[in-house]
């Protein structure tokens, strides 16, 4: 569904991925784990479309995707910091994508009403779209945050440390909440995160980076009894 | 309390503030507006209107309300492609850029409006080549609109370049995923975002645009009822000895001022409110639904 291969990446005289191989079969649960700075979120948004990759190349759905725009990947990003449109309401701020639409896909306004609601209420957020972004609690932007990209209908959905600056109970919910879309959706999901513990709870599978290479790449299940030494071992503190 | 004392200064302090502040402002803005009102009518209202009501003073007015319009817009247009553009991208010659548009502001008025008589006027470099096509720009129209482009250029991109910058790329990156083209990441996300900033702007340019005495002084050549705008028409009449009609004149152009300020207090009172009713229309209709 999706491959990276010999991706490497270079801001100037820093060279964040150094060519990387990974291979990201369709409805699966990925997550990026590592330090800072190890290149997790340039992944992201390599396959989405917001950076171009300084060689090698990117597939999504068996086609090469190097040339396509973002919006014409079928990737939904959900935003570290959830960049919702402050100036609009909850409800415009999930109608975005529908809206920048040509006219006729989306079934006119009364089709992008019903849609709209359809996606606040899937996210557990009905009543609320006459509410700016700033009348919402942390737990609620980063609901609308995903039914924003889920408006779209993506077949990619990635999330960057999306549960980053929430309190304890509200990530635990949101991680139940993420899951269940995910395998009621069809999705391929991938999220980064630096937490170790949220990562292994959350994804069939977590890759491991660190400097810009993949250090580890198993499924939960193996890192957590096999190789509980080794993912300490691979992978430094971020003071390191 | 603890915490309180840390920013309550004394009493009589925050009076001598407030005491100073209102000084300031009675003394350098209520004064002087109050001088131009008052200088206008210490004729009469009669010869006021006059003063403003002879052909040369229309045509001083037409001129200048002439060169804001087509001012402002061309501005307005190049403050936000250059925020735009040194905020989303890292090319060649960007900081240079960024530094350049400063420079309008950094150098005398007069010097501006040299450096267009120097380029186009009939000794300048250009001149030659503009007076073989009948091409008039010194002494003319089109010199005096270079001349206040020039010089009110920085108005606008100065607004929104530090506020575009602090606001960052994400909600623009998140238009883009959604599937929205480069037009409509602009006109749905990015403009809204900066629109006080830019009416501000706006605003700033178009007062300037309509004062501007030094570079325009320089390019019009003083041809009364030709290339004379109210500034210059104003320094005509004072020069003549006509004090009441160089003061009607300035009152006029105050209350264009003012009027802009009004202007746009008043859109952005509107804006606000049909926001809030945008916001009670979905409340509505989610409730009806």
């Amino acid at each position: 569904m999706i491959r990276l291969a010999g991706i490497t990446k270079s801001f100037g005289a820093t060279r964040v991925l150094d060519r990387l191989d990974l291979h990201i079969p369709p409805r699966s649960f990925v997550g990026l784990l590592g330090p800072s700075g190890s290149g997790k979120t340039t992944i992201l948004r390599l396959i989405a479309g917001l950076e171009q990759a300084t060689d090698g190349g990117i597939e999504i759905g068996g086609r090469p995707a190097d040339r396509l725009r973002p919006g014409e990947r079928g990737v939904g990003f959900v935003f570290q910091s959830y960049a919702l449109f402050k100036h609009m309401t909850v409800f415009e701020n999930v109608a975005f994508g529908l809206r920048v639409r040509p006219r006729r896909a989306c079934g006119g306004e009364a089709g992008i009403r019903a849609a709209v609601e359809r996606l606040l209420a899937l996210v557990r957020l009905e009543g609320l779209g006459p509410r700016l972004p700033a009348q919402l609690s942390g737990g609620q932007r980063q609901r609308v945050a995903l039914a924003r990209a889920l408006a779209v209908e993506p077949r990619i959905l990635l999330l960057d440390e999306p549960f980053g600056a929430l309190d304890q109970q509200v990530r635990e919910e949101l991680r139940g909440h993420l899951r269940h879309l995910h395998d009621a959706l069809g999705m391929t999901t991938v999220f980064v995160s630096h937490d170790q513990e949220e990562a292994l709870a959350l994804a069939d599978r977590v890759v491991v980076l660190n400097r810009g290479r993949i250090a580890a790449d198993a499924v939960p299940s193996e890192l957590r009894l096999g190789g509980a030494g080794r993912i300490h071992a691979t992978v430094p503190a971020p003071a390191a | 309390m603890p915490g309180e004392r840390g920013i309550g200064e004394p009493g009589w302090a925050r009076a001598a503030l407030v005491l100073a502040s209102v000084a300031v402002f009675a003394v350098m803005l209520a004064m002087p507006l109050a001088v131009v009102f008052a200088e206008a009518l210490s004729k009469s209202w009669r010869y006021a209107l006059d003063a403003l009501s002879n052909p040369d003073a229309l045509a001083a007015i037409r001129l200048t309300v002439l060169v804001a319009l087509i001012v402002v817009p061309l501005n307005t247009a190049f403050g936000l492609a250059a925020a735009w553009c040194t905020v989303h991208f890292r090319f060649p010659g960007r900081a240079l850029l960024v530094a350049l548009i400063e420079l309008p502001f950094a150098v005398s008025p007069v010097i501006s409006g040299m450096v267009f008589v120097l380029l186009f006027g009939r000794q300048g470099w250009l001149g030659p080549l503009l007076a073989a096509h009948g091409i008039e720009i010194v002494f003319a129209l089109p010199g005096i609109v270079l001349a206040t482009i020039f010089v009110t250029l920085p108005f606008v991109a100065r607004q929104l370049m530090p506020l575009m910058q602090a606001q960052g790329t994400d909600e623009e990156e998140a238009a883009l995923t959604l599937g929205a083209g480069c037009w409509q990441v602009f006109r749905r996300v990015t403009l809204p975002k900066v629109r006080w900033a830019l009416l501000t702007g706006m605003l700033l340019c178009n007062a300037r645009a309509m004062g501007e005495f030094g570079a325009v002084s320089v390019v019009s050549g003083h041809i009364r009822g030709v290339t004379d705008t109210m500034p210059l028409h104003i320094q005509i009449l004072y020069d003549d000895y006509d004090i009441a009609g160089a003061f009607a004149m300035s009152a006029l152009l105050a209350c264009l001022a003012l009027a802009t300020l009004a202007l746009r207090e008043a859109l952005t009172w509107r804006a606000r409110r049909a926001e809030e009713r945008g916001a009670q229309a979905v409340l509505a209709t989610a409730v009806a639904a």
